[in-house]
């Protein structure tokens, strides 16, 4: 099992990040990061579910320091582990953070489109990519090198010879992802990367992220609202709601033992084969983050809503090994569910 | 027999390109499938596939190559060009993103005025709110809740129900549901998918329902067809056709799907095809390219529909007369 | 009203906005002129500003202030006209090729591209000329609206193609909008920025060619309007005699307008931008 390694490659503290929007006088700031503890392990894969505007997305853009006006880090730190010394990410100049990138860590986005050069061969991107970061080769030797790493991972070299639009959805997908792991970075993460793909080429994509990973052994930070990757790829998970980390435990206790009440509901609305008994959903709908409400952000939809929910942020706490849940409810209840 | 829809030998060419180099695909190819009263059928495949198309072809958007499409007691042939099924035939739809169904410019309640306006459905302000609010508690909201707001008010959720609503409001018989929850929350989707079958069992109506999510359809729908390439490949009761699949793609399909259980991750690894396109422009069967029990006879000719327990199977495996000139015993009936 | 407060905290709308209302007070007061703009010799000539004559009289014998309001209404009157009659051809010609397409498309683009094509300017010198008896305001800002729509039909016919295609289409059909009324309340919203930039952009337009033609001798000089004040002015050498408030008087006044005009647009069709507007809407 991954994960073994218990050293760890990246951790936040704290971590917070609004937007702040100014729309004709009414300002909105939305709470999208809203205290985010993490530490993330080598040699594991960890994913981060929640539903769509709870954060994840920004979290991940945090995490790549890709931040950029509306959005702000108001408070927290991200640090990078590398050869057991911490950097503090935000501390770091233009020119350092360049070289982290893609090096140390790489990012693959939901659209595919957005890394690849939609004007230039893949051959090219490849090319360019090399030579930024690798000193002393000429373009042959780039290509080689690209042709080998391609073929390592069970992809047609022929594919450099086209223009991104001319492959399919999946096949960029996936040259997008070899392209993250040629300078073979301790970190990859990946955004929604099967979300637009279909279920077979979405299985294709999935098993090239777990083969980089198995031949890296590095850390990939995969977010995705699809449980279903999420129990076939990850070895952790973090639940994430309304900016802030819920949950967060090996996959199998996700699935088996979730004890914040949104896992719970999350978990068993999950459609399965073989069973048709009725699935309900979880009551309301998720907050705005431009208007959180006090105290833990899921009190309003919570059957088991307390006053100190309303009140208090809940503490995180830890529960036997690894799993932690940020709820009043499990407080005193170190085993079963909190029902 | 009763049947609220037929679609008969259904095509839909595409032509693309100019004059010098005209590329024609075909879209929906020799498609034929029939929907019940108060059932929830599945059109289920992945994209290109030709389920969006056939939507379209039944809402009259498009007009079909070829078949026919036959609408309840309407059985003599071919419709009228430009029949507005929606009026004709209590036929309605709903989309898969809730803030692209409606203008994004407009008050959601204007599309249930209109509605009840142009089908003339009730008199008076009154008599419309009246209306609007019973079809709103329907879905699970109300006209108080709706009333003066923009889309973007809305969570995608309740954006979905309102979209449902307004559907309903003319008392279809028929609804074509496309992707209605893949936009909405994991969390919140059964809300919704239960709300479909509740329509099922209390209003008797009948949902022709699209998606490429089998784990969804399989808990909500009765029947399924599942479709490839503009072919329907494998159709018949949703506990059959998802629990054993037949065809060699629905295996495949069906494989591939990440379950929500880590003990039943993927073993086996796949290797993708790079040939999409080549694929619609085969001559026998659609899937010979990547099919792991692929025959000669699969090359040349499009396989015949045989009926195996009750389940339509597009596949010269079950085709007895084919296997036994190869010596060879139909598949075995467990996927 | 809300919308007022909105868009005056822009500044340039609270410019513009203002400068306009002075240029309307400008030329409504011409409803009081003690004197009647087409005579001539009712003042001493060539006087300077003074209390009695605001900004001096000219060669012609005429008070420069009440000529000038005058000026400003005519010109005002004329691109009101040409602006918003060339609205009602663009927005018409636009909607119906955009939402029938084919060859009634095809058809109306044709004869929008050769109004494009052709040498506007010069074709309408040569009307100017040819009509230049029958030329009063309204018939000159009908002239200038003949002409300036065909622009604004093909942008207005991008924005509906694009509209066209998106799914609230399919749900009003479904909910059984007719084609007008749908064109009307589904697509006027998202074109009605466009429109009204545009329309504000036409009227800057015609008062630029309205001054163009004048200096040109080609409007009817008895007419007061910017344009013929300042062609008057330049016939009989202001600028070298040193008569800088008849010849300035028009030149303020139309680089005022201009600049009120375009800030107004710009404000205005910010504030009106669908991208903006689905932002605020939420923010009620």
């Amino acid at each position: 099992m991954t994960g073994a390694g218990g050293g760890l490659v990246l951790r936040t503290e704290e971590l917070k990040t609004f937007y702040v929007l100014d729309a004709f006088g009414t300002e909105k700031i939305v709470k999208a990061v809203n205290g985010v503890d993490l530490e993330i392990r080598e040699n594991e894969v960890y994913g981060i579910a929640g539903e769509s505007g709870c954060g994840k997305t920004t979290l991940l853009k945090a995490l790549y320091s890709a931040i950029e006006p509306p959005l702000r880090r108001i408070g927290g730190k991200v640090f990078y582990v590398r050869d057991g010394e911490e950097i503090d990410v935000y501390s770091l100049g233009k020119e350092e953070k360049r070289r982290l990138r893609w090096e140390y860590v790489s990012y693959v986005p939901q659209g595919s489109m957005s890394v690849l050069n939609p004007v230039k061969r893949l051959k090219d991107s490849y090319g360019d990519f090399l030579e930024s970061h690798v000193a002393g080769k000429t373009r042959r030797g780039t290509l080689a090198i690209a042709r080998e790493h391609l073929h390592q991972l069970g992809l047609p070299p022929k594919v450099l010879s086209a223009y991104p639009h001319q492959l399919s959805g999946g096949m960029r997908q996936r040259v997008t992802i070899a392209l993250a792991a040629l300078l073979g970075p301790r970190i990859m993460i990946g955004d929604e990367p099967t979300t637009a793909l279909d279920v077979i080429v979405q299985r294709g994509v999935i098993q090239l992220l777990k083969s980089v990973q198995e031949t890296l052994k590095n850390t990939i930070v995969l977010v995705t609202h699809d449980m279903g990757v999420h129990a076939n790829v990850a070895d952790r998970i973090g639940i994430m709601y309304a900016g802030v980390m819920i949950e967060e435990a090996a996959v199998e206790r996700v699935f088996e033992k979730p004890l914040h009440p949104y896992t719970q509901y999350l978990i068993d609305s999950l459609p399965k084969f073989g069973d048709k008994s009725l699935k309900q959903s979880a009551p309301g709908s998720p907050p705005s983050l431009a208007e959180l409400p006090g105290g833990c952000p899921f009190h309003p939809r919570c059957p088991h809503a307390m006053d100190v929910c309303v009140q208090k942020m809940p503490d995180i706490v830890t529960i036997g090994e690894d799993h932690k849940v940020a709820c009043w409810l499990v407080e005193g209840d170190r085993d079963g569910r909190a029902a | 027999m009763g049947a609220l829809l037929e679609i008969r030998n259904l095509r839909k060419d595409f032509a693309f390109g100019s004059l010098l180099s005209r590329l024609r695909i075909t879209a929906v190819d020799d498609v034929s499938f029939h929907v019940m009263p108060a059932e929830i059928f599945a059109l289920a495949g992945e994209s290109g596939c030709g389920k969006t198309t056939t939507a379209r072809l039944i809402l009259g958007f498009e007009e079909p190559t070829a078949g026919s499409i036959l609408h309840g007691a309407n059985r003599k042939g071919r419709r009228r060009k430009r029949e507005k099924v929606w009026f004709t035939q209590g036929v309605q739809a709903i989309f898969q993103n809730p803030f692209e169904t409606f203008n994004p410019l407009r008050r959601v309640e204007c599309y249930f005025f209109e509605t009840v306006h142009n089908y003339g459905l009730s008199s008076g302000r009154k008599g419309a709110e009246t209306l609007i609010d019973e079809t709103l508690k329907a879905v699970g909201l109300s006209f108080r809740e709706v009333s003066g707001r923009y889309p973007s008010e809305f969570s995608g959720g309740q954006l979905q129900r309102v979209s449902i609503a307004r559907a309903l409001l003319t008392k279809p018989s028929l609804l074509l549901a496309d992707e209605p929850v893949s936009m909405v929350d994991a969390s919140l989707r059964m809300s919704i998918v239960n709300l479909f079958k509740r329509l099922r069992d209390e209003f008797d109506v009948s949902v022709i329902y699209i998606t490429h999510d089998l784990a969804t359809a399989y808990y909500v729908c009765d029947r399924i067809a599942v479709m490839f390439r503009g072919n329907v490949v494998e159709m018949g009761g949703v506990e059959s056709v998802l629990m054993s699949p037949r065809h060699p793609y629905t295996k495949l399909l069906r494989a591939s799907i990440p379950e929500a259980d880590p003990s039943k991750r993927w073993k086996a690894r796949i290797s993708l095809t790079d040939i999409e396109h080549e694929e619609y422009l085969r001559r026998g069967c659609r899937f010979a390219g990547r099919c792991p029990e692929v025959m000669d006879v699969c090359r040349e000719t499009v396989p015949p529909d045989v009926d195996v327990d009750g389940v339509q199977v597009k596949c010269f495996l079950y085709d007895e007369a084919t296997m036994r000139t190869k010596g060879r015993e139909v598949a075995a009936d467990v996927g | 009203m809300r919308v007022l407060r909105d868009l005056f905290k822009d500044y340039r709308f609270a410019f513009s906005f203002t400068i306009l209302c002075l240029l309307l007070i400008l030329a409504l007061l011409s409803a009081f002129s003690p004197y009647d703009p087409t005579f001539w010799w009712h003042a001493t000539r060539d006087l300077r500003p003074s209390w009695t004559h605001f900004l001096g009289t000219n060669s012609k014998g005429q008070d420069v202030f009440w000529q000038a309001t005058y000026a400003v209404r005519n010109s005002l009157i004329i691109s009101v006209i040409a602006g918003t009659v060339s609205r009602v051809i663009a927005i018409l010609v636009g909607m119906i090729a955009g939402y029938r397409g084919r060859l009634t498309d095809r058809v109306l683009m044709f004869v929008s591209d050769s109004f494009l094509v052709m040498p506007l300017f010069l074709i309408i010198v040569l009307l100017a000329m040819l009509v230049r008896e029958h030329m009063n305001l309204v018939n000159l800002g009908l002239l200038l609206a003949f002409f300036g729509w065909a622009w604004d039909a093909r942008v207005i016919r991008s924005q509906i193609l694009s509209l066209r295609e998106r799914e609230f289409t399919q749900t009003a059909i479904l909910s059984g909008t007719k084609t007008m009324r749908l064109v009307m309340k589904e697509y006027l919203p998202f074109a009605t920025p466009l429109i009204f930039s545009t329309l504000i952009n036409n009227m800057a337009w015609a008062i630029g060619m309205e001054i163009t033609l004048a200096i040109l001798g080609l409007s009817n000089m008895d007419i007061p309007t910017l344009g013929t004040m300042l062609q008057w002015a330049i016939s009989y050498q202001a600028l070298l005699l040193g008569w800088w408030w008849w010849l300035l008087t028009p030149i303020v006044l139309a680089i005022f307008l201009f600049v009120a005009l375009y800030w107004l647009s710009v404000s205005i069709s910010e504030y009106l931008d669908p991208r903006t507007r689905i932002q605020r809407v939420g923010a009620r």
